[in-house]
């Protein structure tokens, strides 16, 4: 191998890190949850991803509990294994400023995403090599719209194309 | 090996040198183009042919007594005669200038169908079809209520033969079909199936969008009554097209596009419509575009026909033995007739990944639906990984896709 390969290797094993696949293979949280109150289809036509996100908010505006269904590429199945991870337990609005950390952190890597929203980021950082995959970012972000559009309550699906 | 040798006789293999955008790097490697279905690269002939026109000829044609606009108007009646040639139709009437297939079949749905579909009426299209062969169709049948009936295939990809003629009726009032399919490469038994069609008087279209390119064609010898393809997919411009039609039926067709040079004569009580093929052709063409599609098949026709049908023949079968070898790879579309197409999945490597994969390594593939979502159904897949195969590739292109794929399955192991 020379050194261009082991370099192109190299973004190759960024993209697919070790946390990124084991959670496509074994997603978190995949199935159907009881008497969701939010729900969002996420669609990403390019690569024929579907998600569908449900997540039961309770009386205090916490996410009690998530879960998604559906099929697509290793990064968009990861992304929404690790957005229901991420979200159970979290209050609605901390939520969603996880969205705009997330899309912001593989859209806009100059900015400082270390801000403290007391919610541990720490697993997102795996999605970090999609930056360098600018035509992948959409399948890492789609469980991120989808959450966004289930909690303005749209009924539409959404689609990242 | 050696039989593959064979196959890069002098001509066929030294094609790729005409093709510039072939040598380059993609991703820090030599590219590996193999999405030709989904648009082939053009030679420089094509693309010199363009620029000298636009540099040189260019005007508006059939509109002026100017010299510039002569020289287009002759540009580009140049090229329907060269079309005329190339697919051996009886007449240049018969040869009606489009944007590419889309346009090309919703033509002949809008004004060969609509007119004469009455509500239990059927139109008879396959499992394979590409979406522009199926959607044009839902929207005549929602029109007219006329109900679109659907052939089904096995799981090798290929029409149940016995199944289509079970469906093919004497309330059909047309057949469309592609030569060959998109997703699968399979090819149609058209030899069959269009005389059958006939002896029932009805009317055949064929989708030959992924026929043209690949292997020598007669309309007449065919026997259809529409052939509908694209200049994109056979090493011209983008944003070109053909609709072969026979003439007596186009000109029974009222209009697709009403606008300037399809008319005779135009006033506010009534308008002369010009004739074939111009009563089909609304507006300024593209004019350049066409004079790409020109030199595209004098390009085509100094390789020949057949000797590429013969080269990619042994290329596909060189592709799906080395992609056949892979452990755990999955070919979709096992036709016993095909043309240079493989769908495939690896383990269970999802198709937008594998195709992100390789793009790293410099190999351009297709993943996703194809525009064939039903046949991603039939086959249960949201998506595959295709390779398609033109006369510039060979057998290195197939060892690199190989190799490629290897690097997927280990970075997924
Ligand atoms: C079999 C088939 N039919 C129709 C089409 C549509 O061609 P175009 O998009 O050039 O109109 C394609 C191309 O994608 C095709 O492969």
């Amino acid at each position: 191998m020379n050194a261009v390969d082991l370099h192109s290797g190299d973004d190759l094993r960024e993209l697919y890190r070790e946390l990124i696949l084991d959670h496509a293979r074994n997603p978190r949280h995949f199935g159907k949850i009881d008497h969701p109150t939010h729900t969002a289809e996420g669609i990403n036509p390019l690569c024929g991803d579907k998600l569908r996100l449900s997540v039961r908010v309770d009386r205090h505006g916490n996410i009690a509990d998530a879960s998604f269904e559906g099929s697509g590429c290793a990064i968009s199945v990861a992304s929404a294994s690790l957005l229901t991870d991420m979200i159970i337990g979290v209050p609605v609005a901390q939520a969603l400023t996880c969205f705009d950390i997330v899309t912001q952190r593989l859209t806009a890597p100059d900015v400082d995403h270390e801000r403290d929203i007391g919610i541990d980021l720490s697993k997102i950082k795996a999605l970090d090599g999609v930056r360098e995959f600018p035509s992948r970012v959409k399948c890492a972000t789609l469980a991120w719209h989808a959450l966004r559009s289930a909690m303005h309550g749209q009924t539409a699906p959404v689609s990242t194309e | 090996m050696t039989q593959l040798q064979k196959c890069d006789q002098p001509q066929v293999a030294d094609c790729r040198q005409d093709f510039p955008a072939l040598h380059q790097d993609v991703n820090a490697h030599a590219l590996v183009y193999l999405d030709s279905a989904a648009s082939a690269q053009q030679p420089t002939s094509v693309i010199e042919a363009v620029a000298d026109y636009q540099r040189e000829d260019h005007a508006n044609v059939h509109r002026g007594v100017h010299t510039l606009s002569h020289r287009a108007t002759d540009a580009y009646e140049g090229a329907r005669d060269k079309i005329q040639s190339f697919i051996n139709a009886s007449s240049r009437s018969e040869i009606v200038l489009t944007s590419g297939t889309t346009e090309s079949i919703n033509l002949v749905a809008q004004s060969f169908c609509r007119p004469r579909l009455d509500p239990g009426d059927k139109i008879l299209i396959t499992h394979l079809e590409h979406h522009s062969n199926i959607v044009p169709w839902q929207i005549v049948c929602e029109q007219t209520g006329a109900e679109l009936v659907v052939a089904p295939i096995n799981t090798r990809g290929e029409l149940d033969i016995d199944a289509f003629y079970s469906l093919l009726t004497d309330d059909v009032r047309l057949l469309a079909i592609a030569q060959v399919s998109n997703a699968l490469g399979t090819v149609n038994p058209l030899r069959d199936i269009i005389p059958r069609a006939k002896s029932l008087g009805i009317p055949v279209l064929v989708d030959g969008a992924q026929g043209v390119p690949h292997m020598p064609i007669d309309v007449q010898s065919l026997g259809c009554d529409f052939y509908a393809f694209s200049g994109h997919k056979m090493f011209g411009p983008t944003g070109t097209g053909v609709l072969f039609g026979k003439e007596s039926l186009l000109d029974a067709m009222p209009p697709y596009q009403g606008g300037g040079d399809m008319i005779l004569e135009v006033s506010f009580d009534g308008t002369v419509y010009n004739d074939l093929p111009y009563k089909f052709e609304a507006g300024t063409p593209n004019i350049s575009g066409v004079v790409g599609l020109g030199a595209a098949i004098d390009y085509l026709s100094s390789v020949g026909m057949s000797r590429i049908a013969q080269h990619e023949g042994q290329l596909l079968a060189y592709l799906m033995q080395k992609l056949g070898e892979v452990e755990g790879i999955r070919l979709i579309g096992t036709a016993a007739e095909k043309s240079g197409v493989q769908s495939f999945l690896v383990d269970d490597i999802h198709s937008h990944d594998l195709g992100t994969i390789l793009d790293h390594q410099g190999v351009a593939i297709r993943t996703g639906h194809h525009c064939a979502m039903p046949v991603m159904d039939f086959f249960g897949v949201s998506g595959t990984a295709r390779a398609s195969l033109a006369l510039y590739n060979n057998a290195e292109d197939v060892d690199r896709l190989v190799e490629a794929v290897e690097k997927a399955r280990q970075i997924f192991a």
